[in-house]
């Protein structure tokens, strides 16, 4: 008979709280990609370069949203920033949030500053939104242009830091939680910063691959497979990490391995081991591989690359979900477990998850249409004449 | 009406001070109900259970949910039952969320035995330290309590305190927990359950004090709290707890 405490018999951390640091974790991954780019020289990621830079910023927007929705007072969310007790892990994130929110503002308004101005002169709506965007300022000339260029520079440096910042945090806010065995750990920070580059690679690749088939466009393909390698390379960190993790606290055999080991062997088996590392990381590690290692056909290797960079999404969603869920699956009398099942239609079930997720993409569409979030986008095959159309109004240059 | 001139400077200096009077707005004040001439900085409480007292009853329970009005499926003490079986088995239950009771129980056993749980108030306490906004604080009385005026509902400090009493209300949507029965101790009453207690088995009493019933206790017999290796330093002490409690 297994024992939990009276009141552990709802989680209280739903499905909200596991899609709140998958998109803080795309965010700082995109972000990152980005700076490769842009402060690191990276030049075979410049087809993908912009789109990161614009996704980190538009899936940060959202990123607060599965908060507010969890809160059970969101009228008072804004009481983190006022009253903030900074004693508390959790008091940091107004702060941290809006720091890296601005910065990346700041990051896309400086890097995209001609694109505005070029679009704010002519007429129309969109002219005027860039020219509301430009603050009526449509100078520019060569000296502008290396100021533009040394600012985005600057400000991609900082963000790295401030991106390890805010998704490391979140690692943090579980890791030093010390009542929770399952949490409580120092590695929590770095596993947490390692998956959300992982997945913030895997989203831009998987992103790409969609655009692209859906415009008609060429791939660029040295840009996938030099994204393909990153992945490679940061997955294999992410995972060892984890496994060390496990390894470690199989290894020391303390009391908390007992009801640890149960977790794992029952209550998470198939989310954990079976999906997790051997089907979402084992398959996508030899894929990545062969695709990094082996010279292949084009077609071959990017179906490759998609398909383990979808896996490896589903494999950070998971990820999240088993830190976060798992974590109070584990009843803190180290007796027994509770049960948790999201709902669909429930304020924090699966319905409202897969809306939130789903909006920023609806964000980065509009974004496109006003900017090209693939500037060098260059069109393969014949198109429908709606397709070619939109090309036409300047969606697919 | 006034012929007073704003210059800019005293434009720019009300307006950055606008937020520090939002600010004191909003910090958090802490519950009262107090008596008027309770004086807090004075007591300093803590609680002690005999578990050799304890006899199950549920008095304790239902005390608690008539003076507090906690909501259902949810506790701000509960009584955890403990039955080692003949082969070393140890079997761990409370009673019924509804009833109150706990189920009838075959097969034989080698020691059986309760253990009443609440809030442990501790000196160090998690839930304080993680709360975000400081709506969860420490009184000067030693008492743990939640301002729900202000708490957001985030749950931060229910998955960090280690002895699971706290809970997200499902009425109020703000952390419920055991108040130590605030609203009866500053007018000079017991905790509901330490006044229904038919045993004895729960103390409460001022830690200040050299001569309370709870400070004699602590003094004249040995004790242990839980989990004392979270480092929370707890003050609620049990006498004759067993090595299986946690």
């Amino acid at each position: 008979m297994t024992f939990v405490f009276p009141n552990e018999a709802n989680v209280t951390w739903t499905v909200m709280i596991v899609l709140y640091p998958f998109i803080t974790g795309l965010v700082a991954g995109a972000f990152i990609v980005s700076s490769l780019f842009h402060v690191f020289g990276k030049s075979n990621l410049k087809a993908v370069a912009r789109y990161s830079l614009v996704s980190a910023f538009v899936f940060l927007l959202f990123a607060p949203l599965p908060l507010l929705v969890h809160l059970g007072h969101p009228e008072r969310a804004f009481n983190i920033m006022i009253t903030p007790n900074f004693s508390s892990a959790m008091a940091g994130f107004g702060y941290i949030y809006a720091a890296y929110l601005l910065l990346v503002l700041l990051e896309i308004w400086f890097s995209l500053r001609s694109e505005f101005i070029a679009r704010a002169k002519g007429r129309g709506l969109t002219a005027w939104i860039c020219r509301v965007i430009m603050l009526y300022n449509l100078d520019e000339d060569e000296s502008t242009k290396r100021a533009d260029f040394k600012i985005t520079r600057f400000l991609a440096g900082l963000g790295i830091p401030l991106a390890c910042l805010l998704h490391g945090y979140v690692g943090f806010l579980f890791g030093a939680l010390k009542a929770n065995p399952w949490w409580s750990t120092p590695l929590m920070f770095v596993i947490f910063i390692f998956s959300a580059i992982v997945s913030g690679i895997a989203v831009i690749i998987f992103h790409y691959f969609v655009v692209s088939w859906i415009n008609g466009w060429r791939v660029d393909q040295v840009c996938v497979r030099t994204l393909a390698k990153y992945l490679w390379g940061f997955m294999i960190v992410a995972v060892s990490l984890e496994l060390l993790e496990i390894l470690s606290l199989a290894y020391k055999q303390t009391e908390e391995w007992e009801v640890l080991r149960t977790l794992i062997d029952q209550k998470l088996f198939f989310t954990y081991i079976v999906l997790q590392f051997l089907i979402l990381s084992l398959i996508p590690f030899l894929m990545l591989g062969v695709a990094s290692l082996v010279k292949l056909k084009d077609r071959l290797a990017y179906a490759l690359i998609w398909t383990a960079s979808t896996m490896l999404l589903l494999q950070v969603l998971l990820m999240r979900w088993n830190v976060v869920i798992g974590g109070q699956l584990l009843s803190k009398s180290l007796r027994g477990f509770t049960n948790y099942l999201p709902g669909i239609w429930d304020r924090e079930g699966l319905i409202v998850a897969a809306i939130i997720f789903t909006l920023p993409f609806g964000i980065l569409y509009v974004f496109h249409r006003i900017i090209p979030l693939f500037p060098g986008a260059v069109k393969v095959r014949a198109r429908t004449n709606r397709q070619a159309a939109d090309t036409t109004a300047g969606i697919g240059n | 009406m006034s012929d007073k001139r704003w210059t800019r400077r005293e434009l720019v200096k009300l307006l950055a001070a606008a937020p520090s009077l939002l600010l004191i707005r909003c910090v958090p004040s802490p519950q009262s109900g107090e008596a008027s001439d309770y004086k807090a900085s004075e007591h300093y409480w803590g609680y002690a259970v005999d578990t050799t007292r304890c006899i199950g009853c549920g008095n304790c329970m239902r005390a608690c949910r008539a003076e507090n009005d906690v909501s259902a499926g949810f506790y701000r003490t509960w009584v955890e039952r403990y039955r080692v079986g003949l082969d070393g088995e140890t079997q761990v239950d409370v009673a019924d969320p509804e009833t109150l009771a706990f189920e009838e129980l075959s097969g034989e056993v080698s020691k059986a035995f309760f253990i009443p749980k609440l809030c442990n108030h501790c000196e160090k306490s998690v839930c304080t330290q993680v709360c975000p906004v400081g709506a969860s604080i420490h009184t000067p009385d030693g008492v743990v309590l939640v301002d729900d005026k202000h708490c957001i509902g985030c749950g931060y400090c229910v998955q960090a305190c280690p002895y699971g009493s706290r809970f997200i209300d499902p009425h109020t949507h703000t952390a419920g927990k055991c108040t130590l029965c605030y609203h009866r101790i500053t007018k000079g009453e017991e905790p509901a359950c330490v006044a229904m207690c038919p045993t004895g088995a729960r103390i409460f009493g001022d830690l200040n004090d050299p001569r309370s019933k709870l400070s004699t206790i602590l003094r004249q017999n040995r004790y242990r709290v839980l989990r004392p290796e979270m480092g929370t330093h707890p003050k609620c002490y049990y006498q004759g707890l067993d090595r299986e409690v946690v």
